[in-house]
């Protein structure tokens, strides 16, 4: 009986031992996914990781179109492009929208509210792609590529590659300087984990978006030497003018010289005009294109998503329109166009005498928002070559068009209207001759030619050169004709007539979502 | 390779006591057992009790107990639906024996299985519900949770539509968890399983044959379930599958056909409707000089009519179950072949099942082994249901043919006679264009060895191995000239996947009666080891002319998690009065980091059998009265969104479609994902006070059970502070949860005379959960998004907040006119601030209901049984997204160039745009539901001397609705109407033949 119970006993303990591998045993490690030591192991890894930071603001989620790396938004909405420009041109003049989609019709009102889906969106976009910078930082010090046996030569590209991304994270920030004013501020100092972001105020964000942007000047290539799609020095400075253009608003100094003096470097770097307008914005405008500076890659087979091109190009035609002429034969999604103010900037709406008036419709004025055709649609962007061919697509409706974040023309302008606000090292002849440079090309002759300038001036011409390149809500936040009432257009306000709004929404609110999370974060003044 | 090795060990531990075998014994004893009316009754047993001595009755109702030790022992005689009855005696020169035993309506001495064990139920400690095969739903059953729908209190259990073997959603006391799982456990035959899905089949559960099971236990409260630890908060059902015979071969044969025709169609506006609408609207353009009018065709075609059919059903099943050479066994097969209502769906299953339960060393080595296989092919023409949206939106003016590219199925053109990118396809070329056929097949099954020692029959080992392994492969051809995917050549797609899940389990149980203070032990203590993998492959996908479109990036990837349990049970009986019981289970998975991997999950239970106290034991009125109070915890870890790798810090690939040009070059890259390192259990608290009550010899019994879960450490996909990590979301454990209930039962045998009976079921739930919290610093202002609507994108309809049910409505107030009809865009400004912008939205009622009722009864008269079953739920309520999406001016006169279809709705609002977010779409659907009427005919025995037996039945489901919600049914698993498959209602003749 004793040895019995001995036996019983022995044999549960072997049973119950057999957990002794239990530890390793609930290990268990996914099949594809790796750690970041193995993404950082060589040379090769890091420029697919800097490659990551360049993706990040081109798809919605490195898994294809149906995914989405941001919370809470539809995978459609979710990429950044196409949530900036919603942000910068659904609430100005020059666009509205048809949809009846949460948010939207806020947006064309521009009486949007603090849970707003898409300025949510945008501004989580924004920080990811600045948290995904921050990893690569932390993952790319001199110390983690000695542990990983990186030395020389290839050191000295990965260097380069930080610079990259600390322009790719000053860039986001801009954005945020700019919509926000006050965002939460993480660095590569602040790891992954729990610790709630400290709250930055707009003054203290543009200097160190201005201080990052000069720190790595030095880091980053020449302009038009690095490959395309990759930040330059270029790319660094046109940043930076476009940031001191707008210093008055975004610290209350204006900083109209440095503007100059960088739109300057810019400007006699080796960039030109491309010969006709019209071909930035067709599907190979990556090729022979010396005007772009940094441009936004999309492509309809290997790199796709509902937003980005895809969006300019799909939600400007309907089905009516004959999409296939657009490149998409199975898109045509009839949602935005201008109001009226935009076609009436130019000497006619038809594209005849200033070629960059590019419109398709008969009625300019919008009565219905939900009628697409009410409003002139805006039909700059196509996914067809300049020969006429349209590239590969998956499903006959994602585009293969990149879009230009920086392009010379936006540096002609800033030029000008900074020397036309006081700025120094410029003068009105040379602001004259950038303005009629972009004029010929407009008219094809000198038709179109003008001889004096004004402040006032710019903020038109800009329209006509930039519009629907995501630049209007900041313009007319500096020209102070965002908000009050010096400026209505149709359904400001929520009015057909346009309405007065008041100043607090010069700037977005910070997302009641991320406010609730965070309790460091503060609502910007008026919200 | 653990399930061998330890089967190898197990197998050792009994060969081992095997050799201890003692024999002293002498002396017998014998006797018979009658019924209530004196009546021999055949195979009844008797059991000498604290030992495993047992016999049966033969046909004379005689037995006789040989070789039993001298000394007074207690013989027990028991017989299924009748009142355990002992008796003590001497050994030897004890008389015969006589056994009258009396009907026991209330069961209270049925053995019922719990976790890691048995029970009388009249010792059931924790709120334990059991369903045997004469209980279940009838008619067509394909899916085994149907059998118990609206027969258990609590137990909710929606088919997520009308097609052929798809799953359902089954809630028990409502669910506990928002993002996690909130399906229960189910456990088969001991063998818990994995929760996995198996694609191309169309659930898991269509892949095990109703018929062969015998019952369902449904585990509610923790002292139940606690032991099932981490899978338990969502309760627990174990299944019992049907084992084998005593004696000569019983063979049993069965075949169900039916016929399931619509219950109901959407109510759409009829073609002449539609044209007087849209001539009405003689200048309406889609664009210049391009009028609807111009749109109207001739036909009168109802679409619903076009893409529905009556559907043809045969389940036909066959069972031997016996004694071999002393050797219970039982063998069975079915097939079926089931017709959807969708025209082409079609599901055909053959299942075989095979169990054996030697017995050895007389009886001291139980030994059960059982295997089951299936093999499924399905054709599943049910694209995401949106050929079921056309067919409610397609304009009816329309035939359903055209001589045109596209199969000559009508599509809509442009002017310029090229396919209307935008335009809803036709339903009917949608159905037939698409060729979408899964094979799936799965085997599971488990060999269970339970060993009472021969020194110490108190002792029991008990060691069950358990497989269950499944293979799901399908293919998608869409033709090139399919308008559903013309701009990319139709597609052909395939897809396999395959699941591999072990369990093991070993555990030893000590039951020991001490008369001397009057107390009863019975501990239990064992280990489990569960290893669940799911493969999916990848596969090109080509166009249907066989262009290569997308390659995936990796062949294959595994999902994989494990679970390490130890668990332990203390049940302490004093007195046959008190019960004191206790559970522990420590679990450790994979899907935590080291850290984090242990759960602790305890319960303790104390019931009092008051029917045992002196005041009761002579009561003539109740026949049983218990009250039963638990405390316990259980935890979760499980559903999709939590994931077997979440914890990890991993950077995953991009995919083909998912890469970024640098200079000419498009990159492949990994991005980091999104995680919580410091990820743990969700853990349930749940506290439970039941009263179990039978009156006049349980003719009439019950359950009353009130309850309160707490769930805190949510695993909860929620909002975290932007910057903090890789994605704005972040499934994380935070926030709470409560749930508070109420559950009452009663069973009622009205008459019970030789010839007639008649018995009533009813069950009543009551139960409400509300969000506590959802952030890490708690705000009453929080919520997340719970569910979207169709029409727009990402329009959240539903939000899990604080303070609210979960999936609560999230909408404007309507304002309605003097004659209450809605007013089109105009709602009111709930915050007062002058602007009604979404800041007036408010929260407004939840898919929950908050009663639901079964009613069921059965009335025999002779050879006939007449039976129904109702259901009702109350204070549920829907979002009509028919009418929201198609009810509307702007989608009949449609801008993308075409004319749509609109719900009945659209008479009543005449909106002219969208508006969604209006509280004027959010429906109540309460409803009372027919579940099934049923009327058999029992012949009995067909021929006097021979035992062939036959039973005619004839059902119909789904008999009646009734509810004030118009849509299609009122029954949803998320609340949101849309374009559900709808569930038919089905006749059905049966006819069972055993001999």
């Amino acid at each position: 009986m004793k040895n019995s119970f001995k036996i019983i006993l022995a044999t549960t303990g072997l049973l119950l031992s057999l957990n002794a591998c239990k530890k390793d045993a609930l290990n268990l490690k996914p099949t594809n996914d790796v750690t970041a030591d193995v993404v950082y192991a060589t040379p090769a890894g890091y420029k697919q990781a800097l490659v990551k930071l360049y993706a990040t603001y081109s798809l919605t989620s490195p898994t294809g179109s149906d995914n989405s790396d941001i919370g809470g938004l539809n995978a459609g909405f979710a990429d950044f492009f196409r949530l900036f420009w919603t942000s910068q041109e659904l609430v100005t003049d020059e666009a509205i929208c048809a949809w009846g989609d949460t948010g939207i019709p806020e947006l064309d009102y521009a009486t949007w509210n603090t849970d707003n889906q898409f300025l949510r969106g945008l501004y989580s976009k924004s920080i990811l792609q600045i948290t995904i910078c921050n990893e690569f930082l932390r993952e790319s010090t001199p110390e983690k590529l000695a542990s990983r046996n990186i030395t020389g030569a290839d050191a000295t590209a990965i260097q380069r590659y930080r610079a990259e991304a600390r322009f790719l994270r000053a860039f986001q920030y801009w954005v945020l300087l700019d919509g926000f004013g006050n965002p939460p501020f993480v660095t590569e100092e602040d790891a992954i984990g729990k610790t709630n972001p400290k709250q930055i105020q707009r003054a203290a964000l543009f200097a160190y978006v201005e201080s990052e942007l000069k720190a790595i000047e030095g880091d980053l290539a020449d302009p038009r030497t690095n490959d395309y799609g990759r930040a330059d020095k270029g790319a660094d400075w046109s940043l930076l003018a476009r940031l001191y253009l707008n210093a008055q608003v975004y610290t209350g100094t204006a900083k109209y010289t440095e503007a100059i003096t960088y739109s300057t470097k810019v400007i006699n770097a080796g960039y030109s005009l491309k010969a006709n307008y019209k071909d930035l914005f067709l599907a190979d405008n990556n090729l022979n294109n010396t005007e772009n500076i940094l441009t936004i890659n999309y492509d309809g087979v290997k790199g796709t998503n509902y937003g980005g091109t895809t969006f300019l190009v799909n939600a400007a035609i309907n089905a009516d329109m004959s999409p296939a002429s657009y490149g998409v034969p199975s898109g045509g999604w009839g949602g935005n166009r201008t109001r009226q103010n935009l076609p009436a900037l130019f000497p006619d709406p038809n594209g005849t005498t200033d070629k960059r008036g590019i419109f398709f419709g008969t009625k300019s004025n919008v009565d219905d928002i939900g009628v697409f055709t009410d409003g002139l649609r805006v039909t700059k962007f196509k996914n067809v070559t300049s020969g006429g061919v349209t590239p590969a697509s998956l499903n006959g409706t994602f585009s293969s068009l990149d879009f230009a974040l920086f392009r010379l023309a936006e540096q002609y302008l800033i030029y000008g209207e900074a020397v036309m606000r006081g700025g120094s090292g410029g003068s009105t002849a040379q602001a004259l001759t950038y303005v009629n440079n972009l004029r010929r090309r407009a008219y094809g002759n000198n038709s179109g030619d003008v001889s004096t300038l004004s402040v006032d001036f710019f903020l038109d011409e800009r329209a006509r050169e930039l519009y629907w390149e995501a630049h209007r809500r900041t313009d007319l936040i500096r020209y102070g004709r965002f908000t009050g009432s010096t400026y209505l257009w149709p359904f400001k306000g929520g009015v057909k007539a346009g309405a007065s709004l008041p100043a607090y929404r010069n700037l977005y609110p910070i997302p009641t979502a991320d406010l609730i999370a965070n309790p460091n974060l503060v609502q910007n003044t008026g919200y | 390779m653990r399930v061998f090795y330890l089967l190898k060990q197990g197998l050792l531990v009994l060969l081992l006591f095997s050799a201890f075998m003692v024999k002293a014994q002498t002396g017998s004893v014998s006797g018979k057992v009658l019924d209530e009316t004196g009546q021999p009754l055949p195979g009844a047993s008797l059991i000498v009790k604290g030992t495993t001595r047992s016999t049966s009755t033969d046909a004379n109702g005689n037995f006789k107990l040989a070789g039993l030790a001298n000394g007074p022992i207690t013989i027990a005689a028991s017989f299924i639906g009748y009142q355990t009855l002992e008796k003590a005696v001497n050994v030897p020169g004890a008389a015969a024996l006589t056994f009258q035993l009396v009907p026991d309506a209330q069961k209270l001495n049925e053995v019922v299985v719990i976790g890691y064990g048995t029970a009388e139920k009249k010792n059931l400690t924790g709120s334990i519900t059991t369903v045997g095969a004469k209980d279940f739903q009838k008619g067509t059953i394909t899916t085994p949770e149907q059998l118990i729908q609206g027969k258990v209190a609590g137990v909710n259990i929606i088919s997520s539509s009308g097609q052929p073997g798809v799953g359902s959603q089954i809630r028990i006391r409502g669910g506990a968890s928002l993002n996690a799982s909130n399906d229960p456990l189910i456990v088969i035959d001991g063998v818990p399983f994995s929760g996995k899905s198996i694609d191309n089949a169309p659930s898991p559960l269509s892949l095990i044959n109703p018929n062969d099971i015998e019952t369902f236990t449904v585990l509610k409260d923790a002292n139940a379930t606690a032991i099932y630890g981490s899978r338990a908060s969502n309760g627990v059902i174990l299944i019992t599958t049907k084992k084998g015979g005593s004696g000569a071969p019983v063979i049993n044969f069965s075949t169900n056909n039916s016929i399931a025709t619509i219950a109901k169609k959407v109510d759409v506006l009829s073609a002449d409707q539609i044209r007087t609408f849209v001539n009405a609207n003689p200048t309406a353009a889609y664009d210049v000089g391009k009028t609807f009018v111009s749109l109207l065709g001739k036909a009168n075609t109802d679409w619903q009519d076009e893409i529905f059919q009556n559907a043809f059903a045969t389940d036909n099943n066959l069972s031997i179950a016996g004694k071999f050479h002393g050797v219970p066994y039982r063998v069975s097969a079915g097939y079926l072949d089931q017709q959807g209502l969708l025209i082409t769906d079609r599901f055909n299953r053959a299942t075989g099942a095979i169990t054996v339960s030697p017995r050895l060393f007389t009886d001291h080595l139980k030994i059960d082994l059982s295997l089951k296989g299936t093999l499924t092919e399905s054709h599943f023409a049910n694209d995401n249901n949106n050929a079921i949206a056309n067919a409610i939106q397609f304009d009816p003016t329309q035939s359903v043919t055209a001589s045109n590219q596209f199969g000559n199925y009508f599509e809509w053109l442009r002017a310029d006679g090229t396919l209307n990118p935008n335009a809803p396809r036709n339903p009917v070329a949608q159905v037939m264009l698409r060729d979408n056929n899964g094979n799936a097949a799965r085997s599971f099954g488990n060999l269970r060895f339970d060993y009472s020692f021969h020194f110490l029959p108190e002792l029991h080992a008990n060691l069950n191995l358990g497989y269950d392994v499944s293979k799901g492969s399908g293919n998608i051809f869409v033709p090139a000239f399919a308008a559903t995917s013309f701009s990319t050549n139709g597609s052909a797609t395939q897809s396999l996947n395959t699941s591999n899940n072990k369990v093991s389990e070993f555990y030893l149980n000590y039951a020991k009666d001490v008369a001397s203070i009057r107390s009863r032990f019975d501990v239990t203590a064992g280990y489990g080891y569960y290893d669940n993998a799911k493969t999916n492959y990848s596969f090109n996908e080509y166009s249907a002319t066989g262009v290569l479109r997308t390659t995936p990036k990796f062949p294959f990837s595994v999902d994989r998690n494990k679970l390490l349990s130890y668990y332990g049970r203390l049940v302490y009986t004093l007195a046959d009065k008190y019960i004191l019981s206790g559970t522990m289970r420590a679990d450790a998975s994979s899907r935590f980091a080291e850290e984090n991997r242990w759960g602790y999950f305890p319960s303790v239970g104390f019931t009092w059998r008051i029917i045992g106290e002196n005041f009761l034991k002579e009561s003539k009125a109740v026949s049983d009265l218990k009250l039963r109070l638990s405390y316990g915890e259980t935890g979760n870890k499980d559903g999709d969104t939590v994931g077997d790798y979440s914890y990890l810090a991993k950077y995953y690939a991009n995919s083909n479609t998912g890469q970024y040009q640098i200079g000419d070059t498009f990159y492949d890259y990994y991005a980091p994902s999104a995680y919580d390192p410091d990820l743990r259990w969700e853990t349930t608290t749940t506290y439970n006070a039941g009263l179990d009550y039978g009156f006049f010899k349980g003719r009439i019994y019950g359950a009353l059970d009130v309850y309160y879960k707490k769930t805190k450490d949510l695993l909860a996909t929620v909002n975290i502070p932007v910057g903090t990590n890789f994605n704005n979301n972040l499934i994380t454990n935070v926030g709470n949860m409560d749930v508070r209930g109420a559950e009452f039962s009663l069973n009622f045998a009205a008459i019970k005379t030789e010839n007639v009976s008649w018995d009533f079921g009813f069950n009543a739930a009551y139960n409400k959960r509300k969000v506590t919290n959802l952030t890490l610093n708690p705000d009453p202002g929080s919520k997340q998004g719970a569910g979207d609507i169709s029409g727009g994108t990402g329009i959240t309809i539903k939000y899990n907040a604080v303070n609210q049910l979960p999936g609560a409505f999230f909408v404007y107030k309507q304002v309605y006119d003097g004659a209450g009809k809605p007013l089109e865009g105009v709602y009111e400004d709930s915050n007062a601030d002058g602007v009604v912008n979404s800041s007036d939205q408010y929260f407004y009622k939840s898919p929950d209901p908050k009663i639901t009722l079964g009613f069921n009864t059965a009335f025999s008269y002779k050879k006939w049984t007449i039976s129904t079953v109702l259901r009702a739920n109350l204070g549920n309520y829907v979002y009509d997204n028919v009418s929201s999406n198609f009810g509307i001016k702007n989608n009949i006169l449609s801008a993308a160039g075409l004319i749509n279809n609109a719900g009945i709705d659209f008479l009543n609002t005449n909106f002219t745009t969208s508006q969604y977010l209006s509280d004027y779409y959010v429906k109540n659907a309460s409803f009372l539901k027919m579940d099934n009427l049923g009327l058999a005919y029992d012949a009995g025995k067909l021929f006097k001397n021979s035992n062939t037996n036959l039973r005619i039945t004839a059902n119909c489901q789904n008999v009646f609705v009734i509810s004030n919600y118009k849509g299609v049914d009122p029954e949803l698993t998320d609340g949101i109407d849309f374009k559900l498959y709808p569930r038919p209602r089905t006749y059905t003749l049966g006819l069972n033949v055993g001999f």
